[in-house]
């Protein structure tokens, strides 16, 4: 009996990362800017999709999105009113998206003819964060009812995003919101991270957030002209 | 809770390495241990892992294995000190000397099988 050890350095979600990686690229060669909204349930993302893509079509953009759901293709209903393209993503019971899924919910979509894509990952502020869907904005949304203190609760979702917002800021009075605590308890665990603050009833903040998307996308079209 | 999936894939990756890696003389091999190399923000916690492991390992080449968690601190670069540190948590993101922030992220996202224990028939 002779025991020996085989070395294999691979990581254990790397059929994840490839496919991934593969949605990179056709995002990229489509011109499109993908984005990851991550946050518990209830922190109001299907209300800010909405906003969005009602103002972004208004705008004259074309974004289209997908939305993760354990069941029911109730948030698919409520987004498709924008009048975009939405596709209800049902997870049966997984806490999270994957990429293989966002891969097979694109198609029949010519990605070209969009500037936008949302992903709404399904509410759950953990094991997303282990999931990349091939995203180049990772969002991880909190609203002032949850407390100032979520981001030191769940650290590493928290990390992992490119952007924070911070939602239904028309409570934020009511609930007694400190929102320079809750700048501190982001920057502590992510430092420097952008954050927004937005009401997607009243669309305070949408403008700045408008502007960040525009900002974004010009950034990313021109860095993929770059290695092109 | 996305353990359960992660050790499955654990054990479908080793499977097929180990396949391949021996081949003919698969029937004599015994797998004692898988060890994983697991980053403070990797996403997973390992008392689930250890309990997704025993369930996703029965039936498989695997069973009768020991799952060896290696826990991977977060290490930040400080530029204030030019130097790499750990850091003892994940709640703040501070040079643990100067107290300077920093989001230059060095180690701790990694979700790795580094190696696998294997006993061969002589």
């Amino acid at each position: 009996m002779t025991t020996r050890i085989v070395e294999l350095r691979k990581g254990v979600l790397k059929k994840n990362d490839d496919l991934a990686h593969d949605l990179r690229a056709r995002f990229e060669d489509a011109g499109i800017l993908a984005l990851n909204l991550v946050s518990s349930p209830g922190t109001g993302k299907t209300a800010f999709l909405e906003r969005t893509l009602r103002e972004l079509r208004q705008a004259g953009e074309h974004p289209a999105a997908l939305v993760g759901d354990l069941e029911t293709d109730n948030d698919a209903c409520r987004l498709a009113a924008s009048g975009a393209p939405v596709r209800q993503i049902n997870t049966h019971g997984r806490c999270h998206l994957e990429a293989e899924m966002v891969g097979d919910h694109l198609n029949g979509w010519l990605l070209n003819d969009f500037d936008y894509l949302f992903i709404e990952n399904v509410g759950n502020l953990v094991c997303p964060s282990s999931y990349d869907l091939g995203e180049t904005i990772r969002v991880v949304l909190l609203s002032v009812t949850e407390g100032e203190d979520k981001p030191l609760k769940y650290p590493t979702i928290f990390n992992s995003a490119d952007l924070a917002i911070i939602t239904k800021t028309d409570l934020a009075v009511a609930c007694e919101f400190n929102a320079e605590l809750a700048h501190r308890n982001l920057n502590e665990v992510h430092p420097g991270i952008p954050i927004l603050e937005l009401s997607s009833k009243t669309g305070a903040g949408f403008p700045e957030w408008l502007e960040f998307l525009a900002k974004r996308r010009a950034e990313h079209i021109q860095e993929g002209s770059a290695y092109s | 809770m996305h353990e359960l999936l992660i050790v499955q894939s654990v054990v479908t990756t080793v499977t097929e390495a180990i396949h391949d890696q021996f081949s003919e003389g698969i029937r004599s091999v015994r797998i004692r241990s898988v060890r994983l190399k697991v980053g403070a923000l990797s996403g997973v916690v390992e008392g689930a892992l250890q309990f997704g492991y025993e369930i996703a390992i029965e039936g498989t080449m695997l069973a009768g294995s020991q799952l060896v968690v290696v826990n991977l601190p977060v290490v930040i670069f400080c530029k204030q000190c030019s130097e790499l540190r750990q850091l003892e948590d994940v709640q703040s993101f501070r040079c643990p000397i100067c107290n300077t922030p920093s989001g230059d992220i060095r180690q701790g996202r990694e979700l790795e099988i580094e190696s696998v224990e294997v006993e061969e028939a002589a």
